[in-house]
């Protein structure tokens, strides 16, 4: 998880007087237990999750008492089978991963090209559009919730997933992150390109581009994650219960009345919506860290 | 070079940001413009709305719930900024320290962040179940009584800041774990040579480092609270009565369930107001603490 794993707290200790680290080393009782009280803390910090799993896999009978236990006497994937079998939920995990999928694809481009264009171009409007589009981050979505939705109306796209992908295909803060990230490519890499003959196109895709693998990695984990967890906006502009994403059909499965332990099928989903996102964290957790990082660093 | 070509350069850098602009116009411009008609017309449905002036900026003054939700949003946005930051800044130090194991440990307090606002709220509302609820029944071993974590109007909001704080320690603690990356180590050398404890390395070498991070952690985190929807929104969906009912809350309550839409609009300007006072009001204080030091 280290972003940065660097050798500056050793040596820290290596600098201390004499008496000082003999004292670090003795103290190490200590130590233990700070890390026994933050292993207690984290395991806390853990424990939703954990018990989204479990309650997943507990039958209706024992989910529903006041009887404190910490793994199900006889684990079970009925609950899993119960809500396939009476919800659409494949439906649900087609329309998240293709509404995810493609909002990022579509937002990682707009945000390669803006940012290019503002880290290596002068152009007339540059400032305003830039400082336009800063602004926005302020805006809460729930001030341009009922315009947006008239928009979309107006487009008649209620209800499609168009209505989710094009709004949120414009991502400020990945615009803002590929600017940061374009602007430290050395300008003589463009200039040389160009020395070479290639186009302003050319010089983009097959000189600058390359470099940015670490940049896109990040946008991508950042857009997917937002897109896939994202829930007012879809709940807004989608309405049939076929064309709803997890998040959204997730927050309707509470008070559905169709389950006999409505809790075992809630958990069910939830497992499923996060599971994705989590084995994409537990693969890529030193890029998921810092692009979050990233988001931190206006 | 000749003329076309350098026509054709300048162009370029329109190509590259068109998209961008074209989607900010379409879904980010016009509706702001939208929303800033939409506050002067009195709409009760999706169809044209009547000029009103400024009627429904003057309402506000006068409804009890707008009032309600202003301090509702007021006391969830203090019970959770200060917490998340504090507790953040706890175990960034603590596990900024060589410690055995402690990349899974920041992993652990980090991984809350992955979770979808919905599936938080899911599975809180079902940790904090009064009748079911692992956290009554773990309480109940120790003889504690059940208690309305989210059914009563007094325990409903204190909950919430639990569970949205659960949420952010982990950015807290990220941001904070890279800021200390970046204090050069020779400060607290030079500090402990002259005899400075932990406690007091800490007060005037780390935090004072830290001032920029923490400004903007603030900014950051007073949006994301002031913006914070999704977990309310499933777990007590502004209730029970109206005690956890925040102002964006309000904001979609009257555009989407009292279909007032320019008295939802009025609203959300209001709230951009705060946000941008807010912003302004932190500016002129880091200028001010800057000027101080």
């Amino acid at each position: 998880m280290s972003t940065t794993v660097r050798p500056a707290p050793a040596r820290t200790e290596n600098a201390l007087p004499d008496g000082a680290r003999r004292r670090t080393s003795r103290t190490s009782p200590r130590r233990w237990l700070l890390v026994a009280a933050l292993s207690l803390l984290a395991l806390l910090m853990v424990f939703p999750l954990y018990w989204m799993v479990i309650s997943a896999l507990t039958p209706g009978g024992q989910s529903q008492s006041s009887q404190f236990y910490l793994w199900p006497e006889a684990p079970t994937l009925s609950n899993f089978s119960e809500v396939f079998s009476t919800q659409p939920v494949w439906r649900w995990i087609g329309n998240s991963l293709l509404i995810a999928v493609v909002t990022t694809a579509i937002s990682v481009c707009v945000s390669l090209g803006a940012g290019y264009a503002l880290a290596k171009y002068r152009f007339w409007g540059k400032g305003l559009l830039y400082t336009a589009f800063l602004i926005t981050i302020m805006i809460p979505i729930q001030v341009t919730l009922v315009p947006s939705f008239l928009v979309v109306a107006r487009l008649g796209l209620v209800d499609s997933p168009w209505a989710v992908i094009l709004p949120t295909a414009f991502d400020v803060v990945g615009i803002f992150i590929a600017r940061q990230f374009m602007l430290s490519v050395p300008n003589a890499l463009v200039e040389a390109a160009r020395v070479d003959g290639a186009g302003e196109f050319r010089a983009f895709f097959q000189v600058v581009l390359p470099t940015c693998g670490p940049l896109i990695g990040v946008l991508v984990i950042l857009a997917f994650m937002a897109r896939w967890n994202d829930f007012l906006w879809p709940m807004v502009v989608l309405q049939g219960n076929e064309s709803l994403t997890v998040p959204v059909a997730l927050s309707t499965l509470t008070n559905n009345p169709a389950f006999a332990s409505p809790w075992g099928a809630v958990m069910a989903v939830a497992t499923i919506t996060v599971l994705p996102i989590l084995v994409v964290f537990l693969a890529f957790q030193r890029q998921f860290v810092q692009g979050i990082a990233s988001t931190g660093i206006k | 070079m000749s003329r076309p070509a350098d026509r054709r350069h300048r162009l370029t850098p329109y190509v590259f940001i068109g998209p961008a602009a074209l989607l900010f116009a379409a879904f980010s411009l016009i509706p702001i413009v939208i929303a800033i008609t939409l506050s002067f017309q009195d709409t009760q449905t999706l169809g044209e709305g009547q000029w009103v002036g400024v009627d429904n900026f003057a309402q506000l003054g006068s409804d009890r719930l707008f009032r309600t939700a202003l301090v509702n949003t007021l006391v969830f946005t203090i019970g959770t900024v200060p917490t998340a930051m504090a507790a953040g800044l706890a175990l960034a130090v603590a596990l900024n320290r060589p410690l055995p194991g402690r990349g899974v440990l920041r992993a652990m307090f980090f991984v809350p962040m992955v979770a979808a606002g919905v599936v938080v709220g899911v599975i809180m509302s079902w940790i904090f179940n009064v009748d079911y609820g692992v956290a009554n029944n773990a309480l109940a071993l120790l003889g504690v009584d059940r208690i309305p974590w989210l059914t009563s109007p007094n325990m409903a909001m204190f909950t919430l800041i639990i569970v949205v704080v659960w949420t952010r320690i982990g950015f807290c603690m990220v941001i904070y774990l890279g800021a200390l990356q970046s204090i050069p180590s020779e400060l607290k050398e030079a500090a402990s040579i002259d005899g400075a404890d932990r406690w007091a390395r800490f007060r005037s070498i780390t935090v004072p480092m830290l001032t920029p991070t923490t400004s903007i952690l603030l900014i950051l985190n007073v949006v994301f609270s002031l913006q914070a929807f999704d977990v309310i929104y499933v777990m007590t969906g502004g209730g029970p009565g109206f005690s956890t009912t925040v102002l964006i809350q309000y904001v979609f309550r009257s555009a989407f369930q009292d279909g007032q839409m320019g008295y939802a609009a009025a609203l959300g300007l209001v709230l951009v107001g705060i946000l941008l006072v807010f912003t302004l009001l932190r500016q002129q204080a880091s200028k001010r603490a800057e000027s101080f030091l």
